[in-house]
Order: structure tokens, then sequence, then C-alpha cells
């Protein structure tokens, strides 16, 4: 089993750390790599960065993106209108590593597009992407063995993802798994669902998840609004945004870079 | 959360139900649940006697089980003047709501109640298995909502009235390709949200374990009736048994029975659409390669890049770019063969079983006896005995085919144009 890499070279460890010391959560951006093309993206994803991004979600556009909703289809759809590949989005992740050498970059996708080619030539090529974790939304433990043990001799972390249905005896084994950070999904749904962050249910659930868990825990899906990043802050390590952020990325990168800045002050704990 | 120190890990992929490297459970942390507890209860369902009772009973009183079998001489004839086959029809198309697809959907929503689950969504590409699934849950009392692309719903809207008059909410996909992947996507979605409470009850034998195999299950009363009347009319098994394949429900319920009859040849027939060497086509035996969609791996039509194709049939039940995970395996061990149909041939052979037999097949089956010509060159000189799934019947697809089949009609009826036909814009 791969081991939690704690190391300093490890960049996502390195900014949960650095997170901590600083009484904050690690505010998690996503954005779907090429939506809407290449250098469009390329410019949205390093205002994103410039706002304040702790940690990049960036998504690996899929045909059939059957855990997203609306939103963030649609910016697949336009990211494979302009041609996005796994070559395409891998290009991207090298130019952002080049700008931004201390950020760390997680791989979101699902299985197809990463599992058309052998997994050791996939992994080697995330490597020299400059590819620091990955997150693949329908490769659940029982499947997911070969691709996140090649992915750790790289150095490259895993991110378990648990869901408020995961029985505790499942939620152990994705934790075991994770090497990155445990994603809590935090609704039963898809998303950009709407999500009330002040129901004692999903606090149960996060306690469950930060007691368990022997990675940091993020929380996702459903967080829009600075208040809810605020409410959520001294509850885990790190917060996921994602359709807001694709949302505010179609007004203007202006937009987005000021989203992720009052996202990201809104990650301080303390008061 | 209080948990055991030491958890019992989930099953490894060996036990998922795979068939060889398909099959498995590739699906999102929020249905896993949902998925292992189907695949822990379904088995104890199946052998549970008031279960089976109350099942067969449906198929018996409900649906008109045993279906028929008909000997089809003269479309033998027509096939093969000198030594002509003996070919007998599994009238499936006889089954209430006109096709097999009923046998599943009483099944799952049987399983449904006994789940405590309290509502049904399910996707459709024909609009068959929307009906079906419709109609159990009108049986049952059940709100039920059936997804269906945009394209389907503009193509087989007589399927879609059916549907509303039985109760049923019909929600048009406009993403992707607005035909059934993205139908089955959408379907997916709201299970993510709606788990708890609901069951999704899939159409054929794909999907996330155990649906390709419980569905293959809920089916083979279509190849166990069919096995004991060919044993009954003609003393033996027959040398052949041919079934057309979308998703691949009809022909796995039929080869169920005489997979471990090795005399038996399986054939399963493919739709070509307007060619393999073009883009439109449902050629995934053909043309799929292996990946991992709608939660199992299996063949499916895809980019280099592993993005899903579209794809193409004249008839929407076939026109699926993927295949189930059984029959994948079922070609790789060499058990059984698939060839492909085109459009034309299926159009044609619909023609030629209404005339020679007075039975109008649905187009998807319309493919599996034009299929009987590739069965046929199996047994040069040799009077084969085929027994044939007739999946379901053609009323359905009158709307599709009068533009093609039967322009004179068309101007008798006064329409200009027929509206069945997919859009050439591709999307
Ligand atoms: C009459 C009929 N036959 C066959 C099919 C194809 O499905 P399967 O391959 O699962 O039997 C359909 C699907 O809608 C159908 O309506």
């Amino acid at each position: 089993m791969a081991t939690n890499d704690a190391s300093t070279t490890n960049r996502l460890a390195v900014t949960f750390a650095s997170c901590q010391t600083a009484n904050r959560a690690a505010l998690i951006g996503y954005l779907t790599a090429f939506d809407p093309d290449e250098e469009q993206s390329f410019e949205r994803l390093c205002a994103a960065c410039e706002g304040g991004l702790d940690v990049l979600e960036l998504g690996v556009p899929f045909s059939d993106p059957t855990a997203d909703g609306p939103v963030i289809q649609e910016a697949m759809v336009r990211a494979l209108q302009s041609g996005a590949t796994l070559d395409g989005v891998l290009r991207l992740a090298g130019r952002l590593r080049d700008r931004f050498a201390d950020l760390p970059i997680v791989l979101f996708g699902y299985a197809n597009p990463l599992l058309r080619r052998p997994i050791a030539t996939v992994v080697e090529l995330l490597e020299n992407a400059g590819i620091d974790g990955l997150l693949v939304v329908d490769l659940p433990p029982e499947h997911n063995v070969e691709l996140r043990q090649a992915a750790a001799a790289r150095g490259i972390s895993w991110v378990g993802l648990c869901a408020p249905t995961t029985p505790p005896a499942r939620a152990a084994r994705v934790m075991a798994d994770a090497t990155g950070f445990v994603y809590g999904v935090s609704l039963t749904g898809v998303t950009g669902s709407a999500l009330d962050t002040n129901s004692p249910e999903l606090r149960t659930y996060i306690d469950g998840l930060c007691t368990h868990a022997q990675t940091p825990v993020a929380i996702g899906f459903g967080i829009k609004h600075a208040e809810q990043v605020r409410a959520l802050a001294p509850m885990v390590d790190g917060i996921v945004v994602g359709s807001e952020l694709v949302r505010a990325s179609l007004r203007s990168s202006d937009d987005l870079r000021a989203k992720v800045r009052e996202l990201a002050n809104a990650c301080r704990r303390g008061d | 959360m209080n948990q055991p120190s030491k958890p019992p890990l989930p099953p490894s992929p060996q036990m998922l139900g795979s068939f060889g490297e398909f099959g498995g459970r590739y699906v999102s942390e929020t249905l896993m649940p949902a998925v292992e507890q189907l695949a822990e209860q379904w088995p104890l369902a199946w052998q549970d006697p008031e279960f089976l009772r109350e099942y067969n009973d449906i198929l018996r009183d409900y649906v008109g089980r045993p279906s028929a079998l008909t000997e089809a001489p003269r479309l033998a004839k027509a096939l093969r003047a000198s030594d002509p086959p003996r070919i007998f029809l599994k009238r499936e198309d006889l089954n209430h709501t006109g096709a097999h697809k009923i046998n599943n959907c009483i099944g799952q929503v049987l399983l449904a109640r006994r789940l405590g689950k309290t509502r049904i969504i399910a996707e459709t590409g024909a609009g068959q298995h929307g009906v079906a699934t419709a109609t159990a849950c009108a049986y049952f009392g059940m709100p039920c909502v059936v997804y269906m692309g945009a394209e389907d719903v503009a193509r087989q809207s007589l399927n879609v009235v059916r549907m509303r008059l039985l109760g049923a909410e019909v929600v048009p996909v406009h993403s992707g390709s607005a035909t059934l992947k993205d139908a089955i996507n959408a379907a997916l979605r709201d299970w993510v949200a709606s788990v708890r409470d609901t069951h999704y009850v899939i159409g054929s034998v794909m999907g996330p374990d155990p649906y390709p195999l419980m569905v293959r299950e809920l089916q083979r009363v279509i190849g166990d009736e069919a096995r004991a009347q060919m044993l009954k009319r003609t003393g033996k098994l027959p040398d052949t048994v041919v079934a057309c394949v979308g998703g691949g429900s009809n022909a796995m319920g039929i080869f169920a029975a005489f997979v471990e009859d090795t005399s038996v040849d399986l054939v399963g027939i493919e739709a070509t659409g307007e060619g393999v060497e073009t883009a439109r086509h449902a050629a995934t035996m053909a043309r799929g390669k292996l990946g991992i969609y709608h939660g199992m791996r299996s063949l499916v039509l895809q980019t280099d890049d592993g993005q899903l194709q579209e794809a193409h049939s004249i008839s929407a039940g076939l026109d699926y770019p993927g295949i189930g995970p059984e029959h994948a395996h079922l070609r790789e061990t060499g058990r059984a063969k698939y060839f492909g149909v085109s459009d034309t041939e299926a159009l044609e052979a619909m023609q030629l079983l209404a005339q020679t037999e007075g039975i109008i097949p649905a187009l998807e089956s319309a493919h599996a006896i034009a299929g009987l010509k590739h069965v046929l060159a199996l047994y040069p000189g040799q009077a084969p005995v085929i027994l044939l799934n007739l999946s379901g019947r053609g009323d359905k697809d009158m709307h599709t085919v009068m533009g093609h089949l039967d322009p004179d009609a068309l101007e008798m009826i006064g329409v200009r144009e027929a509206s069945g036909k997919k859009g050439t814009d591709g999307h």
C-alpha cells in the first residue's frame, strides 16, 4: 500500500501544512481545461491562480461526465469542441507549472480518457507535466489499485472520494487509499447542486471524515458563496469550489480572479 | 461514525460479477452503496420462492407468457429456395407492450419494491424500455421518470405519448448527442441525487455489476421457454440461436439457456447503420475498443482520445455506442459470433417478414432477420434449424419506415415528409 508522502517536495502536503500554519482552509478551485479553448483556458487558469487558489483541480474533459451537473458538463462540451485531448490538457498543465512553481495541480477526470493508454505511459506523462495528484471519479477502491500504485511510484498522490452515502467500512477503505487528501462529497447529488452548510447532518458527516482520515480532508460540491466557505473553513482542511468558478470564468477572467480572492479570504479561520 | 478497527475490504474486481476482463462497477462513490445493496439483495430475491412465484404469475397473467414459437417456412424458402433452413421465431413481439423489455421491468420493479424504494427512473432509446417501465410502474403504483434523448423523443413520438398516458414523466435530454447514451447519463445523474429512495431500472445487460447479470437472468425466461418449445417441436436443440444486439438483453436472454449446449451456435446481429466505413453506425463489435463508461468496462465506439462517439442506426433501440460486457466476453472466448446488418438491409427484412409471414417486426428485430443470411453462410449445402428471437413488433416504427418503404402511403395520408429520420446535422 502506498503511504502518505509527507516529504517537503510534495506540493500538496506543503500547501496543506502552510495553510494549517496560517490558520486557514486551503481553497481548491476546479476549472475545466480547454474551456472554451486552450489559450482562453490558460488565461482564466492564470487569473484564478493569481486570485489566490491554494490548489488547482484541473478537469480533463470527457464526453459523458455522469457525476457532473450542467455547468461542468457544458464546460466539457465547449472544451471538446475546441479540440481538447489528454495531451493538450497536460501541455496546459505544464505551462501552468512553469508559471506557478509551487502550485499543487490535481488532475480531475473520468477513467476512460486516462486509461486509453497503458498505465505506465499515462503516469509518466502526468509526472512530466508536473501533476501532483489524481482524482478519478469512476475508479472506486475496487478498481483503482493499478493506477493508484503506478501514480504513487511517480510521486503523484491519490485523492479518495467519500460520499454521504458511503458506509463506515467503505470510508475506511477510501481513506486507506488516499495519499493526497480525502475529498468528502458534501451532498448526495451531482456537482453544482445546492448545499446547506448549516445542516447538522453535514457537520456530523464532516466530523466523521476528519476523525478517521489520515490525510487532509477537503469538502466540495455545491459550494458557491463566501458565507458557505466561512462556515466550513473551521471544520475542514480544504474547500473545493467548481461550478461557481466555471460560471465566474464565463463572465470574465477579472470576475474569476475577484471571485477566487473573495473565497480565499473567506477560507481564513479565526474570529 | 463507529467502525471496527479492521473493516472488511470491499470485494476485489474478480468478485464483481466480471465477465473475463469485462464488467465491473465503475461508478462514483455516491452510487457504490446502492450498487452493492443490489448485488447483495438481488441473488436473495432470485432464490426466494415467493419472489419467483410473483414474478412468474405476473409474466403469465399480465405479460402473456409463455410467448409463442412460430415456424416461418415461407421466410425460410424466400431466403434459400433449395435446402431451405427451418426457422423458428420466438415471439417476444406478442408480449404486453410489444417487446421483450417488459420481462426485465416487471422483475426490477418487484425488486425495487422489495428493497423499499418508492420511485423508479429509467432511460430509453426507442421508447420500448420506457414504455415497459412506465407500464410496470402503473401496475405497481410507483412514480416513474423516464429520461429520453431529445432526438429520440422526436423520432419515437408515439412512445412518448404512450409513456405519458401510462402516467410516467418523460424528461427530454438535450445534452451531448441527445440520444440513448445521454439519456443514460441523465438517469445516472438523477440516481446520484436520489439513490436513497429511487431504483434505476436499466434496460439492457449493461451498466455496473450486478445489472448485466440481473437483466440477463430476468430475460432468460425467453431462452428457457424457447429451449423447451424447440425440444418439444423438433425433438432436438436448434443448430443456431440468433438475436439482434443493442445493449444485448434480448440476445443474452435467449442465449442464456443455450450457452452450455456447445452444439448450438450463438449469433448476435449488430447495426451497421449506413456502413462501418462511415461515421454513422452502431457496430460496437466491429469497431468498438475497450473502454470504461456507464459503470462498466466493455467495448465502446470511441475516439483515440477516449471520448465516446455517437452511434447511428435507423433502429433507435440499437443506436447505442456500447454493448453489454457479457457479449464482449462471449465474443472474446469465441462462444458467440457477431455480424452486422445495415439500415437498408433491416428495412428490406422488415418488408420480407411482413409479406412472407404476416408479422411486422420491430426494426431492431428486423436486423436479426436480415442477419439470417450470415447465419446461412455458416451452413453451406445444409438445412440448419434456426431459432430467432423476434424481440419486438414494428408498430412503433411505422412513422420511421413509411418514408423509406412506402412513399405512396405518405402521399395518400397527406404527410409531406417522414419526421422519423434523424437530422443530418448529427446533433
Ligand atoms: C424490440 C427491441 N429489440 C431489441 C432492442 C435492443 O435492446 P437489447 O439489445 O438490450 O435487446 C430494443 C431496444 O429498445 C427493442 O425495443
